[in-house]
């Protein structure tokens, strides 16, 4: 028996394949289980979803290819982005570019800007919105 | 009773000084009356930190051997105008290197400008000056290729001819595409609205008539000391104002300079500006006297009390068309959302409050040493009855045709 293999990525939506059944391709197509463990996609407007695929590593690879051939860009979730502390003015430039409200200012009076890593789904849309450059993509 | 800043300076010296932030003055108005505040409190510090285009700095090389005038320089890769003198040259913050992609590649990311040149500086590393010249007998080297630091330059000050606006735009986007502005990315169909002011905090607004600000008035800039010079450009007192005396819409504005020897990173950054290009943040903190309870009257101004213009960074704002959305408070800005044509607006800030309170408490910790004292102003800036404006620039021809 094959043995079953998975991955975590991180799937860029550009906005004209939001309307799409790319998720039920893979599962049907592909025969591959997908678990989304975050997501913000909307009409007309592009989209970043966390999924872990699984199945046969002929058919994770398949759909993969899927996945680049419709022009979908996809990194490793091994990526993480982190906030480099003496870099960051607490201005709030990227609380309202952060889809997953993992940049956000939670106390009102003190106005500083939390990270909360957790939320972060590695979209990278914060690092070139920081005009400090606080923000950065490590492996 | 009235004060005199003569009189607040000698309880400076004596550490006897009462001095509060723009923030902290406000409840302590609200418990003791305009009449005890203006008698108890001497100084009410304010703070601002943003992006401040129209920033730059003058440095001054010395001569090298042989000498050189200096025609075209070079810092980083970063022109640096050099029209001045022999080796006297401005470096401006918006300046970017002659083969950054810009917006070939769209958005540009613009990492590198003059803002960050200034930042490295300040930051004691080493700089690459490249220069040109056609040599003449008292100059006659053509070229030059060197590293420079702060520590070594004759003279390095900051020259910002137009910072610490009172009041600005709050920025939307009524377009169907994101846009990037020096307002930051803003999200198609009313998606976001950025604003840039420290609102209670902000120098101006502490003092929207000028009556103590002016010509000579020593500030906190950049982490070190500064001073007001000049009116800064684009200064525009005679707009529409509040019954606070509170403008509605940008304003009056201050040409400051400072030393940047005494100067810290923590307070003067390079920004990058996605789509739009490279500037400066700068700490601004401007100490406010309290001489008399019109002063108390002026520094208990509240975030409710000022109210942004918003405007659409699509359309309205490139095509210079004086159309006004509506107006929002600070108070409203900050809690994070805004109602913009009927719309929830999340909102957020290119100024950073945070940044501001570190800079009115660490003016507020050098006027209680003693270390700072207060200047009474040489002269005044135009003020709200000056008749001053801001005119557009009129595209014409030699013989006075409109184009």
């Amino acid at each position: 028996m094959k043995r079953i293999v998975s991955k975590n990525i991180i799937l860029h939506y550009p906005k004209e394949h939001t309307e799409k059944p790319i998720i039920s391709n893979l599962i049907k197509r592909y025969d591959l289980t997908v678990n989304i463990s975050r997501a913000r996609i909307g009409q007309d407007e592009e989209g970043t979803m966390v999924i872990e695929i699984s199945g046969k590593r002929e058919n994770l690879d398949a759909g993969l290819n899927y996945l680049k051939d419709i022009g979908l860009s996809f990194k490793p979730v091994s990526l993480v982005v982190q906030r480099l502390d003496e870099r960051c003015t607490h201005c709030s430039a990227c609380t309202v570019i952060c889809p997953s409200g993992a940049l956000i200012v939670e106390d009102r009076r003190s106005m500083e800007v939390k990270f909360i890593q957790d939320k972060c789904i590695a979209c990278g849309l914060c690092i070139p919105t920081c005009p400090y450059k606080a923000m950065e993509m490590r492996d | 009773m009235a004060k005199s800043i003569q009189e607040i300076n000698e309880r400076i010296r004596q550490q006897k000084a009462v001095v509060l932030t723009a923030e902290e003055i406000i409840p302590y108005i609200e418990k003791h009356g305009q009449r005890k505040t203006a008698s108890d409190v001497d100084v009410v510090t304010t703070g601002t930190f943003s992006p401040m285009c129209s920033s730059g700095a003058f440095l001054n090389f010395g001569h090298s051997t042989p000498r050189m005038k200096i025609q075209k320089a070079w810092l980083n890769g970063v022109e640096a105008y050099g029209g001045l003198a022999a080796c006297d040259v401005y470096i401006g913050a918006t300046q970017i290197p002659e083969d950054d992609p810009a917006n070939k590649i769209y958005p540009g990311s613009f990492d590198y400008g003059g803002g960050h040149v200034i930042e490295d500086l300040i930051a004691g590393k080493d700089v690459l000056l490249r220069a040109r010249s056609y040599g003449t007998d008292c100059y006659p080297r053509k070229e030059l290729e060197t590293y420079v630091r702060l520590e070594e330059l004759n003279q390095a000050f900051l020259l910002n001819p137009r910072n610490a606006y009172q009041n600005y735009n709050v920025a939307v986007n009524l377009s169907g595409r994101v846009i990037y502005t020096y307002l930051g990315v803003l999200q198609p169909n009313l998606g976001n609205a950025n604003f840039s002011s420290a609102g209670q905090l902000s120098p101006l607004f502490n003092d929207p008539l000028y009556r103590t600000i002016g010509i000579g008035t020593r500030i906190f800039l950049g982490g070190g000391i500064g001073y007001v010079v000049w009116e800064g450009t684009q200064h525009n007192p005679s707009v529409e104002r509040n019954s606070r005396s509170i403008p509605t819409e940008g304003a009056g504005t201050l040409c400051v300079l400072g030393d940047m020897k005494h100067m810290s990173t923590r307070y003067v950054r390079g920004v990058s500006m996605l789509g739009y290009g490279a500037s400066l943040a700068l700490g601004i903190g401007i100490p406010i006297p309290l001489l008399d309870e019109e002063m108390v009257g002026f520094v208990g101004v509240r975030e409710e009390d000022i109210l942004a213009p918003v405007i659409d960074y699509s359309s309205a704002y490139p095509e210079r068309r004086s159309e006004i959305i509506t107006h929002v408070s600070y108070q409203n800005l900050r809690s994070g959302s805004v109602e913009i044509l009927g719309k929830k607006v999340p909102a957020s800030s290119l100024s950073s409050y945070p940044m501001a309170r570190e800079i009115a408490q660490t003016l507020k910790s050098w006027i209680l040493k003693g270390a700072f004292l207060i200047t009474e102003k040489v002269a005044s800036i135009p003020g709200a009855d000056s008749g001053q404006t801001f005119r557009p620039l009129q595209m014409r021809t030699e013989r006075g045709d409109l184009r």
